[in-house]
């Protein structure tokens, strides 16, 4: 790799040791990718994926307090994933007792190293940080050191930000040297569509099944998607952002797909066109049938199949605004269909706090909380993982969680009559 | 014995029993609940890969063609082999992907114990998935030369 002389210096020691071995880390994962250059992170923030303070990362707070203790500081803020607990989610005494004192007995501490490391604000906890509510927000063409699947692949597609899928740490040692290697995603080349994905389906298919589908099929590759604007339409809405929000969380966690591009809607896509695509770009039809089939083999691993859900999970990731006042108008509207005043099974939307802030000033949230459901900053993920909720028949329309542990996914409309009206 | 020749990308020899994943490996679901809760043969718990899931991990030769998932994806690999639960090795059939290079660069320059190496060999091609299978004894040699019998 040519690197220029202050870059050079940087590697050579001459501001610390530790901050060396930063740049050692950076140089060596883009040496690894064929990099020839560091460029450098112009992202006025940074996006971490480590919030939680599981005791099996000790290793990597440990890391986190060499940094710290050296002063090896980056020059921006940040924002980090969501926070694992919040008292308002339900859990029973065991739960609390494994949460609190065995899993996640460090997140005091890390919090306290985050703050000392940059972030943003206390309420920077959240996995759609790109949310005008929480303000990190890329701009088109800016160079981001952001690990989160799901953010890394909203930036770089719905924002026409360049990152790459980078790995928790490596994030932050972006952020820290300054500079990130240039392959992949951050060039022209690595953002051309090796996959045309054609939409043929009789109706708008449900965003994380989609996502999913693709996500299978394609892996790591980027799709040029075509056929969606028809369900979509051809502007960044809200609707549209929320839907590819969700979209392309399912592309990231159920394959590795860091970008996509939707003809006609998203900004690359909108510019250059099928000059995206590459020659010799492999082809993937989904119908109805397919979708189907994707839904299908996916494995109910629940003691009891046939169980009656004790939990539902929505907003993995997070829900927009958006998202919140449409359902909040849903769960009302078929409560009222089926004659009940509450939802039958405990369920939770989870948002960023600045979303649910924002939400709380709306007519809305009286309405939402009338329902029975319960708003929450909690990360549904990190909640799942441990062995109690491994027993647990827990429902989400989100792949992400599904993909992730045992929770069971549905559809929206499947969701919404579960919660509503009850049955297995 | 089949010889595959890859890419090193962090050095070592070992010789271990094969265990083949030929769709990509979800590192955080495949290891999360291990690292968790001290189960020191890192018993895979993804239930979307029937190769590997129930499968203990640790001490094996962990064939693949890549990772996928979320991108706490290197830092697991990182804590995996900080905590001494790695697999014997890494071999990669394609080019490594993004997430497990962050991993093992990390590894490779921030831990210095010797319970903490694994080597990883990439870019061994399709050739080499097909061919090995769970059970089979791998050896990895210096110079990214993979023998599989």
């Amino acid at each position: 790799m040519i690197l220029t002389p202050e870059q050079q210096a940087i590697l050579n020691g001459e501001k610390g040791e530790t901050l060396a071995r930063v740049m050692e880390t950076v140089v060596r994962y883009g040496e690894l990718f064929g990099a020839e250059t560091l460029v450098p992170v112009t992202g006025k923030h940074n996006h971490l994926v480590t919030s939680f303070g599981l005791k099996m990362m000790t290793p990597v707070f440990d890391l986190m307090q060499q940094l710290i203790d050296a002063g090896a500081l980056s020059g921006q803020t940040f924002s980090v994933d969501p926070r694992p607990l919040d008292k308002n989610v339900p859990a029973n005494f065991l739960q609390k007792l494994i949460f609190n004192n065995f899993m996640y007995s460090k997140q005091e501490s890390y919090e306290e190293q985050l703050k000392q490391l940059g972030l943003m604000s206390d309420d920077a906890f959240t996995c759609t940080c790109y949310m005008d509510e929480v303000g990190n927000k890329p701009q088109k063409g800016d160079i981001l050191s952001w690990a989160e699947s799901s953010a890394v692949v909203y930036a770089n597609s719905v924002l026409g930000a360049r990152c790459n899928r980078n790995s928790g740490i490596i994030d932050i040692m972006g952020s820290i040297a300054g500079y990130v290697p240039c392959f992949g995603l951050l060039t022209d080349e690595g953002r051309k569509a090796t996959w045309i994905v054609e939409i043929k389906t009789t109706k708008k298919p449900e965003a994380q099944l989609l996502g999913s589908a693709i996500g299978m099929k394609v892996m790591e590759d980027v799709p040029y998607i075509k056929g969606l604007d028809r369900w979509l339409g051809t502007d960044l809405n809200d609707a549209a952002c929320t839907y590819l929000k969700d979209f392309g969380a399912a592309t990231a966690s159920n394959g590795a797909v860091g970008l996509y591009h939707i003809d006609k809607l998203t900004p690359e896509a909108k510019e250059l066109g099928e000059a995206l695509i590459a020659e010799d770009a492999q082809v993937y039809v989904i119908d109805d049938a397919e979708l189907e089939r994707v839904y299908r083999n996916y494995p109910v691993i629940w003691k009891n199949p046939d169980a009656t859900p004790k939990l539902c999970f929505m907003g993995c990731p997070h829900m927009s605004l958006e998202q919140l006042k449409n359902w909040t108008d849903k769960v009302e509207n078929a409560l009222r269909e089926a004659g009940n005043k509450k939802v039958l099974i405990p369920t939770v939307f989870t948002a960023a706090p600045n979303v649910l802030d924002a939400f709380e000033k709306t007519p809305y949230a009286a309405r939402l909380k009338a329902t029975g459901v319960i708003t929450s900053y909690i990360c549904p993920l990190m909640y799942m993982n441990n062995p109690l909720c491994g027993k647990m028949p827990v429902i989400t329309s989100s792949n992400k969680l599904r993909t992730y542990t045992s929770a069971r996914y549905y559809t929206d409309d499947e969701i919404l009559v579960k919660i509503t009206k009850g049955g297995n | 014995m089949k010889q595959f020749q890859g890419r090193v990308v962090a050095p070592g020899e070992v010789k271990a029993e094969a265990l083949v994943s030929h769709g990509g490996l979800n590192t955080l679901a495949s290891f999360q609940k291990a690292l968790q809760f001290g189960d020191k043969k890192a018993t895979c718990g993804d239930q979307n890969n029937p190769d590997l899931y129930g499968h203990e991990m640790a001490g094996k030769a962990l064939c693949l063609p890549m990772t996928i998932g979320s991108t706490t994806g290197g830092l697991v690999i990182y804590c995996a082999c900080a905590m001494g639960r790695q697999p014997a090795c890494l071999l990669f059939s394609r080019p490594i992907d993004s997430l497990a290079g962050a991993g093992v660069i990390l590894a490779d320059v921030w831990l210095k114990g010797e319970n903490t190496k694994m080597p990883v060999v990439d870019s061994l091609g399709d050739d080499f998935l097909e061919a090995v299978k769970t059970g089979m004894t791998v050896t990895v040699k210096n110079g990214g030369l993979v023998e599989i019998e």
